[in-house]
């Protein structure tokens, strides 16, 4: 049997995910590659504008408008219209690597008892079979792994693939929603947006990262101004979010963010292996810490051993220099 | 107040010294074993609620009986008793099987609320709690930073993480909710408490006690690694040291370099 694959798609804002898009590219080649097909999946309260971007990626897409999938829990109906999709012949399921898509394959997974290949990096077929690539154990290793089987839930982290459009947008096939979630969902009540949270960690290009070292909520001005000089946005590791001196969404590592971006340049951060798991994809590294025994001096492209109280504000200053501002 | 805590026993992160095994799983007698993190900020949450509406706080774990080791642990921390299921069939489960066990555990006991880790440290799969509560027909709150039942209305109000901060939900009780970092610090187990876990009551079911028919149907476990690899490493950089207004100069130029200036 032809494997069939679905990418459940994110929204945020009316639109769809970078990493959905990110998700039905990898889809939109496994399905080519097996001689099979791949759909997409939005259900959202107003799917529109997402449905007819994710078509750009995928043949064909299941569009589904749902009040309740926007005033509940998402997850829940998300998870029953997939498996109105499975009972149809989807044979593979990919979600994000996200609170909602972990939500979904999880919830599938309870429903179907199919195998779960967990935080995928990448997947390709090995005789027949799906065979997805993993950092596992914060980062100490890398696995590849298959579900024995005709059938699996995939989760994929950000990064596995850049968004590559096809070149004919596939069609958008509107349905009816279910009404009966998975499971009952949750009502919304509030929904609240914590300040300095809404840049995107993932889609930055450039990534300042505070950590312990900055020494309290006041540490992060010099982080934030650094961010904003360089056109990037901040982001802490745990012990920073953990002693609430910024908000957990901004937290990058194993427990928080993977972020991939061109340039990534901490103050005070260890670069503990849980930390690193959230960003050793970044191209190029600096870190300023004043230990010079830092692990992160490890894995730094640049390692400027100094105090960040000291160096943060010269640089910024170079920078206005340089300027001419 | 009845809330049951799913724990599940991982290697402790802090020795750093998690691998795999020669047969590519998880070499657990490579590192000291501790409860999941985000299992013991849910626990922590479970015995504030209990200390304040009163009621009780039990442990299922599914792991050998060597798992008892660290059941205590969260008993130490105040848990009243704990169900263990463990099985000589069971070492190696998949993600769906371990959801069904541990639903088809979590049917044998009352509870208001049933509380389960966003992910574990080991595994990381993020499956689990959601799993258990699709099995069970409950409703799942998951990515909790603050967890409020009311026993009145019988509903419990969840602050959910979100991507730009968080959401307030509210589900009927019996829920199920996968807890985060963002409950808060674990406390300490005090003398105290380590003294009287050890004659707290640990319950072990087996598999015939929660039926055969977890098992997948042909005994295999359908999910496996078929191939181990260090990650990429990084190419050695340069460190500069000096005075604050040089090191930003050399840090100007490198970014001037790979235009990112
Ligand atoms: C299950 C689990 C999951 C985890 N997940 C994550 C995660 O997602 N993300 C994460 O980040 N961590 C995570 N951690 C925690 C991780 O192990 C580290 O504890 C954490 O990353 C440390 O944060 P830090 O580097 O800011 O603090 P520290 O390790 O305390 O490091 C602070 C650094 O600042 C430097 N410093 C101090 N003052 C100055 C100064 N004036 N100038 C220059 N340098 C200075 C010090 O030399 C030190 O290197 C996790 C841990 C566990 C167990
Ligand atoms: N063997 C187990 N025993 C008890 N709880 C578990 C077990 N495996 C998973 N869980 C629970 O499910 C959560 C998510 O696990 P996972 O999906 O494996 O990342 C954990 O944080 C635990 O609360």
């Amino acid at each position: 049997m032809a494997p069939m694959l679905l990418v459940v798609a994110e929204v945020a804002d009316g639109q769809l995910t970078k990493l959905s898009a990110e998700i039905a590219t990898l889809a939109a080649g496994l399905a080519a590659s097996s001689g099979g097909s791949a759909l997409g999946l939005v259900v959202d309260g107003a799917p529109d504008t997402a449905a007819a971007e994710l078509a750009a990626y995928l043949p064909r897409v299941v569009s589904v408008s749902s009040a309740a999938a926007a005033d509940e829990a998402w997850a829940p109906h998300a998870a029953a219209e997939a498996r109105r999709l499975a009972d149809e012949g989807v044979t593979h399921v990919l979600a994000g690597v996200t609170n909602d898509g972990r939500d979904v394959a999880g919830l599938l997974c309870g429903a179907l008892g199919w195998g779960v290949l967990a935080n995928a990096s990448g997947a390709a077929w090995a005789d027949g079979q799906l065979v997805v690539e993993a950092m596992v154990l914060a980062g100490k290793a890398i696995t590849r792994s298959t579900v024995d089987g005709p059938a699996a839930i995939v989760t994929v982290r950000s990064g596995a693939m850049d968004a590559a459009e096809r070149g004919t947008p596939g069609a958008v096939e509107v349905r009816e929603p279910l009404g009966a979630p998975l499971v009952p969902a949750p009502r919304v009540l509030d929904r609240v947006a914590e300040a300095g949270a809404e840049a995107s960690l993932e889609e930055a290009k450039i990534v300042v990262v505070g950590g312990r070292g900055v020494g309290g909520p006041e540490g992060f001005a010099l982080v934030d101004e650094l961010a904003s000089l360089l056109g990037g946005v901040t982001g802490a590791s745990r012990a920073a979010v953990d002693a609430g001196w910024i908000p957990y969404a901004r937290q990058i590592g194993q427990t928080g963010k993977v972020v991939r971006p061109a340039l990534y340049l901490s103050l005070g951060v260890s670069g503990a292996m849980q930390h690193r798991a959230g960003m050793q994809g970044s191209q190029t590294v600096i870190a300023i810490n004043r230990d010079p025994d830092a692990p992160v001096g490890e894995i730094a492209d640049l390692f400027v051993i100094g105090d960040l109280f000291e160096v943060g504000p010269a640089l910024a200053a170079e920078i206005r220099t340089r300027r001419g501002a | 107040m009845r809330i049951l805590v799913m724990t599940k026993p991982v290697p402790d992160p802090a020795a750093n010294a998690e691998r795999l095994g020669p047969n590519l799983r998880l070499d657990r007698a490579a590192s000291p074993t501790v409860v999941n993190g985000n299992d013991e900020y849910g626990l922590e949450a479970a015995l504030q609620l209990v200390e304040r509406l009163g009621g009780e706080v039990a442990i299922l774990t599914m792991a050998p009986t060597t798992g008892i080791e660290t059941m205590r642990k969260a008993l130490a921390m105040g848990a009243t008793r704990g169900v263990l299921v463990a099985d000589a069939a069971l070492p190696g489960a998949d993600i769906p099987t371990t959801i069904r066990v541990l639903a088809s555990a979590a049917a044998t006991q009352e509870f208001d609320l049933l509380l389960g880790g966003l992910d574990t440290s080991d595994g990381a799969g993020g499956a689990v709690t959601a799993g258990v509560a699709a099995r069970l027909g409950l409703p799942l709150v998951s990515a909790a930073a603050l967890i409020e039942p009311d026993e009145a209305s019988r509903a419990v109000r969840v602050r959910r993480l979100s991507a730009k901060g968080y959401d307030v939900l509210e589900a009927p009780m019996p829920a199920v909710i996968s807890c985060t970092q963002a409950l808060g610090t674990p406390r300490y187990p005090t003398l105290k408490g380590i003294m009287s876990a050890r004659s707290r009551q640990i319950t072990t079911l087996s598999l015939a006690d929660l039926g055969e028919e977890l098992l997948p149907p042909d005994g295999q476990w359908p999910s496996r690694v078929l191939e181990v690899q260090p990650p990429p490493g990084r190419a050695a950089g340069r460190t500069i040291t000096g005075a604050a207004a040089d090191a930003a100069r050399e840090i100007a130029d490198f970014l001037a370099d790979r235009r990112l200036i």
